[in-house]
């Protein structure tokens, strides 16, 4: 037996996913779209039956029993949150509905607030759409320039033109963590510290990263982080934007009601303070403490040990993946984590798709919302196999064997 | 596999390979482009109509096997026919790839098109089987926004 699965029992972690464990078209269900949504674990699941079962409640303003108990774990889990990012103060950890809604809130509120014609935006050709509508609207809006940092043949960004688009006018960087469809993890150290030299608060999306990799936000340094809980093993529908509490404190509030006021007039309305100011109406209660669930869930796991095998998982894959002929890797970053996207010669990624969920694998095939990425490439959409750290080389095995049989349908 | 069999069949997937009137029809009285942004797929289809009647038809574009072939089979169908008979043949080829599994479909009654009956068994790829259509009615309304699957 190997060493990594003697300290990393990747069968045990299975069985804490309830999911896993179903046959799909009668095979058992190969789960390999992780980037799309990743799974639940039982503990979460949990969490989730607890609150409505237990104590169900809103938040910050009932003075009963329930009401404090919910309170509590509401704000428990913005402890959690703050924990595992190593912000610093529970001030900078805002609840979103997800990554989109994060980007959307600061694209609005930085909008609004600083952002003068002629100013720019800079991002990468390799985000997502959540990464580029919002800018796109807002930019247009305000009358701002959006400028894209062009990538190489291998996905990655070119760090000299990058350089180049920073200026004076450049009023905020908004790049990814880890690409959703080409799997390349960025360097974020130089991006963050050359727009620093230039005072340009830097925005981070995280959404792929925080499956694989352990946040240091203090080290990292950045200005702002988004996530979405449901792709770090949480429920859906609730994310994080973490932003430096001196930004955040400049910013004007993006939507307005309850929870975000401190005082109400029709003369006027006095914000509530950090990070409630950003937090209009009753949040996703359930949801947020199921978040704070995942995280310790992770954390209990280890980020060094999910790395170490997932690196593992994805050398395999790659391994197995270069010995089919015709088969192209769409995106060879050095620095890569989670997804693996390909295209098969003269075989479109629909009809793999199909193929593969009838041997009960599921991958995702199209644009992955990165249609500019797909553009670069010269490819219509690709195939993506994406993991988390339950999966397996089996299961590795098993989308191999059913890509033979795509083949051999379509030779 | 007998499901994807019935999906894949030979037919498709040599229209898939080699499909018939692949090509940008530069004398069209009618053209229009459709897009399933679900899955990024695009076809351009070419209509040449004289009272009334489609003298002459093609498509181009990318997709996958099902949306090639269904738009290689649909100019095959399509030549020669009135405008009516090919909105005719539309709603009857929708009920073909849309039908219940429990309904009983007499395939005999759909000719070359009988090929897409394997698409009901799979109704994430009903989309791809009815772009090339929804795009040759648009083209023929002569509506200038391009069509869509949604």
């Amino acid at each position: 037996m190997n060493t990594t699965l003697q300290q990393f029992n990747v069968e045990k972690i299975r069985t804490d996913f309830p999911i896993l464990q179903q046959e799909v078209h009668g095979k058992p269900l190969v789960y390999l779209d992780n980037a799309a949504t990743s799974q639940t674990p039982t503990v979460v699941i949990e969490a989730l039956q607890k609150y409505y079962r237990e104590y169900n409640s809103n938040v910050h303003r009932g003075v009963h029993r329930l009401s404090h108990i919910a309170t509590d774990a509401y704000e428990g889990a913005r402890e959690k949150v703050r924990r595992f990012l190593n912000a610093s103060s529970l001030q900078e950890i805002i609840f979103t509905k997800g990554t989109t809604d994060g980007i959307n809130l600061l694209a609005s509120s930085i909008g609004r607030g600083l952002i003068k014609p002629g100013d720019e935006i800079v991002i990468s050709a390799m985000e997502h759409h959540s990464n580029i509508v919002p800018w796109q609207l807002m930019c247009e809006d305000r009358g701002a320039r959006l400028r894209v940092i062009p990538i190489n043949d291998d996905g990655e960004i070119i760090f000299e033109a990058y350089e180049d688009l920073l200026n004076e006018r450049t009023k905020l960087v908004s790049i990814v963590h880890t690409s959703n469809s080409l799997g390349t993890v960025n360097p974020l150290r130089q991006i963050i510290d050359l727009a620093h030299n230039k005072n340009v608060p830097v925005l981070v999306d995280g959404a792929q990263a925080v499956p694989h990799t352990a946040v240091d936000l203090r080290a990292l340094d950045c200005d702002f982080f988004v996530f979405s809980s449901h792709k770090v093993f949480g429920p859906t529908g609730v994310g994080v934007l973490y932003g430096k509490k001196e930004w955040l404190e400049k910013l004007p509030p993006y939507q307005g009601g309850g929870d975000m006021i401190l005082n109400v007039t029709f003369a006027g309305t006095k914000f509530n303070e950090l990070p409630y100011k950003f937090e209009a109406g009753t949040p996703n209660i359930a949801d947020v403490i199921g978040l704070g669930v995942a995280l310790d869930y992770v954390q209990q796991i280890g980020y060094d040990a999910i790395s170490s095998w997932e690196n593992e998982l994805i050398q395999y894959a790659l391994k197995r993946l270069q010995e089919i002929e015709g088969l192209r890797f769409i995106g060879n970053a050095k620095h890569r984590a989670g997804a693996i996207s390909f295209v098969l010669e003269n075989i479109h990624p629909h009809d793999i798709g199909t193929i593969l969920d009838r041997e009960g694998v599921a991958v995702r095939t199209g644009h992955h919302c990165t249609q500019p990425v797909m553009q670069c490439f010269k490819v219509p959409a690709t195939t993506r196999a994406s993991f988390a750290f339950y999966n397996t080389k089996e299961e590795i095995d098993l989308l191999i064997k059913a890509l033979y049989k795509v083949i051999e349908m379509f030779s | 596999m007998d499901e994807l069999r019935d999906l894949y069949q030979e037919v498709i997937l040599d229209h898939n390979k080699n499909p018939k009137n692949y090509f940008q029809m530069d004398e069209a009285t009618h053209s229009a482009e459709g897009h399933n942004p679900l899955c990024g797929d695009q076809v351009e289809v070419f209509l040449k109509v004289d009272n009334e009647r489609i003298i002459d038809i093609s498509f181009q574009g990318h997709g996958c096997a099902i949306s090639k072939a269904a738009s290689s089979v649909m100019t095959t169908m399509l030549k020669g026919k009135t405008i009516t008979e090919a909105k005719k043949l539309f709603e009857k080829y929708q009920h073909l790839i849309t039908a219940e599994m429990s309904e009983a479909v007499d395939l005999h009654e759909y000719g070359h098109l009988a090929v897409f009956a394997g698409v009901r068994e799979f109704p994430m790829r009903v989309k791809c089987a009815s772009l090339s259509w929804h795009t040759m009615l648009q083209a023929l309304e002569e509506k200038k926004e391009i069509a869509t699957t949604e």
